[in-house]
C-alpha cells in the first residue's frame, strides 16, 4: 500500500480494489504462493498495465480481479462489491456486463463466425438476436473488421482474431476491460495496432483498461504501471515517472 | 464523442435464457461441427447396431431353429433358448456400448473445455452450459441409436437367412422386436447423454480459468 501513495490520482471514483490478495497453488505437498498479499486500487477510466517478469503472478492477479478464479485469501471489490459474496447468477452477470475479457490466445469460439462471437455475450445478457447482431456488426466495423464479419476465427489472422476478441469484450459496454497479454501472440506492428485500439476505446468510451503484459510498448499509453515481482507489487508508477526511468535506462 | 451507457450501478442477476435459445445454439453447434459429430455418431451407430443384433439374433435363433425342426417333424428336447448365454452376451455387448460411447462422448466434450470456460467468461450460466450439452448429446444419441437399431435389426434378420437359409425369413418372430428397439433406444440415448453430462458438469462447475487451462 505504501508504494501506491505516491502515484494515486486524487478525487476519482474507485472501480477495483484488492485487499491483501493471496493466491496459493497446492501441488502435492508443496504450496506455491503466486500472490503474496496484493493491495491495489484502480480508478474509473484509468489505463493500467501490470508489468513483471514471467511467472511473477500477473495472470494470477488478472484472474482474481476478473472473478475468474478465487483467491486463497484477501478481498476483491469491483465497484465496491465484494466479488466473493456474489452468488452464481450475480457472478455471471458481472462477467457478462461489467467486465470484458481479452486473452493472449484470443479464445474465440472456433465454430462461430466473428459476428456470432461478438453477439454471444449480448445474447447471454438477454438481448434479442437481431439487436445483438446489429450491435455486433457496428462494433466489428469500429475495429475495422466490417468486411470479415462472416469469417470463422480460423480464417482470420492473429491480429484480426484479437480485434474480434476486443469487439467481443466491448459487446455489453463493460466498465472494465481486462486484458491478459493481449499482444503476446502478435508481431510488433500488429501488437502496436492492438494497443492503439485499446487506448482509443479507453479514451472514447471511458472504460477502465487493466492489462497484464510484459510488452514495453504498453508503457507509453498507460496511466499507471503496477510492477509485480514474485507475487508482490514492487512499485506503482505514473507514466511520467516511467518515461524518466526509461530515459535513464538508455 | 458521447459516452455509451455503461452497466452502471451495483451488481444485478444474470437472466436465464429460454430453452429455445439452448436448442437453437445446440443445433447450430452440431451443424457446424458436422465432421466431428459424424465421427462420434459412427461410434454410437456401431455400438448400438452390435447390441441390437446380439439381442435380436439370440431371440430369433432358437425360435427359427425350433420351427425348422418342427417342420422336419423333429422335436426339440430341453429349453428352446439358453438364458444364461443370452444374459452373458447381452451384458458383454452392453459393456461394449458403454465403453465405446462413453469414450467417444468424453473426448468430444473434453475437446471443448476451453470453449466452456470462455462461455463462462462471457456470462453463461452453468445451467445453460449443461442444457447445451444435454441437448446436443440427446440429439446425437437419438440419431445414432436409431441408425444403429435399423442396422442391428437388418443384421440380425440377415444372419438368420445366412444361417438357416431363406426359409428362415418367414419364420422370424417380429413380435418382440419393437420392444427390444425401444429398450435399445432408451439405453443408447441414456449412455450418450450421461457420458456427455459428466464431463460437461465437471467443466461447468470449474472456475472459468481452470476449464480454459485443461488441454486434451
Ligand atoms: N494452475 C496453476 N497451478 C500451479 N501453479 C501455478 C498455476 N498457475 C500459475 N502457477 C504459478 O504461479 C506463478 C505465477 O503464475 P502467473 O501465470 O500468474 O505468472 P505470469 O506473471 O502471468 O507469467 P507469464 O508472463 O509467463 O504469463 C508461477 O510460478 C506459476 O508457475
Ligand atoms: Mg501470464
Amino acid at each position: 500500500m505504501t508504494a501506491s501513495t505516491t502515484a494515486v490520482p486524487q478525487g476519482r471514483e474507485e472501480i477495483v480494489r484488492t485487499i491483501n490478495v493471496v493466491k496459493e497453488y497446492r501441488m502435492g505437498d508443496q504450496t506455491l504462493q503466486a500472490l503474496k498479499g496484493v493491495s491495489v486500487t484502480i480508478y474509473r477510466g484509468e489505463y493500467i498495465s501490470i508489468m513483471g517478469p514471467s511467472g511473477s503472478g500477473k495472470s494470477t492477479l488478472f484472474n482474481a480481479i476478473g472473478g475468474l478464479d478465487k483467491p486463497s485469501s484477501g478481498k476483491v471489490f469491483i465497484d465496491e462489491v465484494d466479488v466473493a459474496q456474489l452468488d452464481a447468477l450475480e457472478l455471471a452477470w458481472l462477467r457478462c456486463r461489467k467486465i470484458g475479457y481479452i486473452f493472449q490466445t484470443f479464445n474465440l469460439i472456433p465454430v462461430m463466425t466473428a459476428l456470432e462471437n461478438v453477439a454471444l455475450p449480448m445474447i447471454f445478457g438477454g438481448m434479442l438476436e437481431a439487436d445483438a447482431r446489429d450491435k455486433a456488426k457496428a462494433i466489428l466495423e469500429r475495429v475495422e473488421l466490417g468486411h470479415r464479419i462472416d469469417n470463422k476465427p480460423s480464417q482470420l489472422s492473429g491480429g484480426q482474431q484479437q480485434r474480434v476478441a476486443i469487439a467481443r469484450a466491448f459487446a455489453n459496454d463493460p466498465a472494465i476491460i481486462l486484458a491478459d497479454e493481449p499482444t503476446g501472440n502478435l508481431d510488433l506492428n500488429t501488437g502496436k495496432a492492438i494497443i492503439g485500439l485499446l487506448k482509443e476505446m479507453n479514451r472514447e468510451r471511458g472504460v477502465t483498461v487493466i492489462s497484464a503484459t510484459h510488452d514495453l510498448k504498453m508503457l507509453d499509453i498507460s496511466d499507471r504501471i503496477f510492477w509485480i515481482r514474485d507475487g508482490a507489487v514492487e512499485k506503482i508508477q505514473r507514466r511520467d515517472e516511467v518515461t524518466i526511468d526509461a530515459g535513464q535506462m538508455h | 464523442m458521447n459516452l455509451p451507457v455503461q452497466a452502471v450501478g451495483r451488481v444485478q442477476r444474470q437472466t436465464q435464457l429460454p430453452l429455445s435459445k439452448a436448442v437453437e445454439i445446440a443445433l447450430k453447434s452440431m451443424r457446424v461441427r458436422l465432421g466431428r459429430s459424424i465421427l462420434t455418431l459412427i461410434t454410437i451407430v456401431m455400438a448400438m447396431a452390435f447390441l441390437t443384433q446380439v439381442w435380436l439374433g439370440n431371440r430369433f435363433g432358437p425360435v427359427i431353429h425350433a420351427a425348422l425342426l418342427a417342420r422336419a417333424h423333429l422335436t426339440v428336447h430341453g429349453p428352446v433358448a439358453d438364458d444364461g448365454r443370452l444374459v452373458w452376451l447381452l451384458s458383454l455387448s452392453l459393456l461394449v456400448c458403454l465403453v465405446g460411447i462413453s469414450n467417444a462422448m468424453l473426448m468430444s466434450v473434453m475437446e471443448r473445455f476451453r470453449e466452456i470456460g470462455t462461455m463462462k467468461c462471457l456470462g453463461a450460466l452453468d445451467s445453460f452450459i449443461l442444457k447445451l450439452f444435454l441437448l446436443e448429446s440427446i440429439f446425437l444419441g437419438v440419431a445414432g441409436t436409431v441408425c444403429g437399431i435399423v442396422l442391428g435389426v437388418a443384421l440380425a434378420a440377415g444372419m438368420m437367412v445366412v444361417r438357416y437359409s431363406t426359409a428362415a425369413w418367414s419364420l422370424i418372430p417380429w413380435g418382440g422386436v419393437p420392444w427390444v428397439c425401444l429398450a435399445a433406444l432408451g439405453i443408447g440415448t441414456a449412455i450418450t447423454a450421461a457420458a456427455a453430462m459428466y464431463p460437461a458438469w465437471k467443466a461447468a462447475r470449474m472456475e472459468p480459468i481452470a476449464a480454459m487451462r485443461v488441454e486434451v
